[in-house]
């Protein structure tokens, strides 16, 4: 079975000359369909810069990059934005909502980008989404007008639209409490056990990661236990 | 697009106040500009209407007959035909071209005349005149004498005379006197003064005298023909255009007022271009304003811009709300600006009806239109930078701030 994102023998390097800094040295890493796995590692690392090339924001200096199938490592930056938007979800540390927009416009974003126009079939779902993380009630409220814990459950609604196969996360909760946090990673779960949606979290919570199927754990660069 | 235009109409409502002082700054650049061009044009306007409301537009006259080289340089002998004096420069076949030239488009009026000079000769008075003798339904044709008359009739009779206030003060002829005309053909009537005018122009009001054609002819000798014939035009900024197709289908010598005016016209020029620099200067303030109010707005907007990149918005697309917010100021700004400049300027008499000391501005020329155009395009322009700034934001480096 094909895996669902494979790279082998990633390397990532920073600067030229003596400036030259190597984050990622050789890297192998396959997600599987369906997988539920934190990223784990001591910071320096280089799991964000893994997580930046997973999401193709950024290419890698060598190695090869193949996602469902298809070799992405030395596309165009057009063709990896459109890539971006059709199957990859992201969540950050710090939600990272467009402020002017409402929660419902903001978890719609990324399916108007696609077509051009918010869609009512897009709004349908949006508001669905919403309701599924409890948000039903703020649907219309400014992201500025929401709390940090509401925020991220928006984040994680928008981040689910466009029905990506993979959707990374880089410590999505980093910035809540306890009780937020616990109930941003039930949410996780929740979808990624009845959707089938791939995470990839990348945390230093080992609460967190110990909820995940899969830890995976970079150290200078490699993996070194998966 | 649609989805662009919503995310720029958003990012401009966001802050009110802002978006308000840029527009508001662009309104009065566009003011600027419209008021400029309605002062610059009804200022030339006015001052061509002042200088050449009473004169002919083109003037037609038979061509010169100058002299000519009859054998070639070469020859070895100059042999040369002198300018031809015997016959007077006449239009001999003025009648049969002028119902053509009334049926033009854009002609106004057309006044066939004879002139010659003479003398007002009043007991042992005398006074010299230009004498013009025009069609008594076309005294007022060309100047507007019916307008400045100050006593009597404009109505001109076989018999009678128009003279100007400045002469008839000094030879002390009011309405209905007789004075006796000489001309430089030595022949001498008695005619009526019917009128008095006063156009304001000394030259004019001190020396000019208008009969009627058949007194003219009688009075210069000339049994056929015209000296001249005076055309306005409906546009006298076609003056030179028309004065080519005329001389083309005449064979005459037609000359346009500008020939004869080349200082009002380089005075015109001057005007419009110091109008059009301080137009310019109007048009650099809205871009730089325009500019640097979405540069901030770009950096500003940096995490949500890299947000937009992360979850697929193209590059184009982030250019695209920029400029269509830069487009969105500009239109606003322009028709607000365009607005408020009809309305300021609609109080203002026009330019014809200006009186003197007044500002002669011209609500007609306040180029609205172009004025909002070249707004919208000057802001599309100068939303350029910052669109591509905008674009160019790497998603990675401002996700993680």
């Amino acid at each position: 079975m094909t895996a669902l994102v494979d790279v082998k023998d990633l390397v990532k390097t920073y600067g030229e000359g003596e400036a030259e800094t190597r984050v990622l040295k050789g890297l192998d890493m396959q997600l599987e369909d369906k997988d539920l796995a934190a990223l784990l590692g001591p910071s320096g690392s280089g799991k964000s810069t893994l997580l930046t090339i997973l999401g193709t924001l950024m290419q890698p200096t060598s190695g090869s990059h193949v996602m469902l199938g298809e070799d992405i490592t030395r596309a165009s930056d057009a063709d990896l934005t459109e890539f971006r938007n059709r199957h990859i979800g992201f969540v950050f540390q710090f939600h990272h909502l467009l402020p002017d927009f409402t929660a419902l416009e903001n978890v719609v974003f990324p399916s108007a980008i696609t077509h051009g126009r918010e869609t009512a079939s897009a709004m349908k779902r949006g508001a669905e989404l919403l309701d599924r993380v409890g948000l039903s009630h703020r649907m219309d409220f400014r992201a500025t007008q929401l709390s940090g814990g509401q925020k991220q459950r928006v984040a994680i609604a928008r981040a689910l639209m466009n029905q990506p196969e993979l959707v990374l996360a880089d410590e999505p909760t980093g910035n809540l409490d306890r009780e937020s946090a616990t109930q941003v990673m039930e949410l996780i779960a929740e979808i990624n056990a009845k959707e089938g949606t791939t995470f990839l979290i990348s945390t230093h919570d080992e609460k967190i990661a110990a909820a995940c199927r899969r830890q995976i754990k970079v150290v200078d660069g490699k993996t070194v236990t998966d | 697009m649609l989805y662009g235009f919503k995310i720029a109409w958003r990012y401009l409502t966001s802050n009110k106040t802002q978006t308000g002082l840029l527009i508001a700054g662009v309104a009065v650049g566009v003011f600027v500009f419209i008021f400029m061009s309605a002062l610059i044009g009804g200022l030339a306007s006015y001052l061509v209407q002042r200088t050449l409301g009473d004169v002919a537009h083109v003037t037609l006259e038979a061509p010169s007959r100058d002299a000519g080289l009859l054998m070639p340089d070469a020859s070895g002998a100059l042999l040369v035909q002198q300018k031809s004096t015997g016959q007077r420069e006449t239009l001999r076949t003025a009648d049969a071209f002028l119902p053509a030239i009334e049926a033009m488009d854009g002609i106004k009026a057309v006044s066939p005349q004879i002139v010659g000079n003479g003398f007002v000769l009043r007991g042992q008075s005398r006074a010299p005149v230009a004498v013009t003798g025009v069609e008594p339904d076309k005294v007022s044709a060309i100047a507007n004498i019916a307008a400045r008359l100050v006593a009597g009739d404009v109505r001109l009779s076989n018999s009678g005379v128009l003279i100007g206030k400045t002469l008839g003060d000094d030879l002390g002829i009011g309405v209905g006197q007789i004075i006796r005309l000489q001309s430089d053909r030595n022949v001498e009537r008695a005619l009526v003064v019917n009128g008095i005018f006063s156009i304001g122009v000394e030259a004019l009001d001190a020396r000019a005298a208008f009969i009627t054609l058949s007194s003219a002819r009688t009075l210069f000798d000339l049994p056929q023909g015209l000296s001249r014939v005076e055309i306005k035009l409906d546009d006298l900024n076609a003056a030179n255009v028309f004065a080519e197709r005329l001389a083309a289908q005449t064979g005459l010598k037609a000359t346009p007022w500008t020939e004869g005016n080349a200082q009002l016209l380089d005075g015109l020029r001057a005007q419009a271009s110091s109008g059009n620099l301080i137009k310019a200067f109007a048009l650099i303030t809205i871009v730089i304003g325009v500019a640097s109010a979405l540069l901030l707005s770009t950096y500003r907007r940096r995490p949500e811009i890299g947000i937009m990149r992360a979850f697929g918005a193209s590059r184009g697309f982030v250019v695209a709300v920029f400029v269509l917010q830069g487009s969105l100021i500009g239109l606003l700004g322009g028709v607000i600006g365009a607005g408020l400049g009809y309305l300021a300027l609609s109080p203002f008499p026009l330019p014809e009806n200006a009186r003197p000391g007044g500002l002669p501005v011209d609500v007609r020329q306040g180029a609205y239109g172009l004025a909002i155009a070249l707004t919208a395009i000057g802001a599309i322009l100068a939303s350029i930078l910052p669109a591509r700034a905008a674009a160019r934001v790497d998603p990675v480096s401002v996700i993680g701030q």
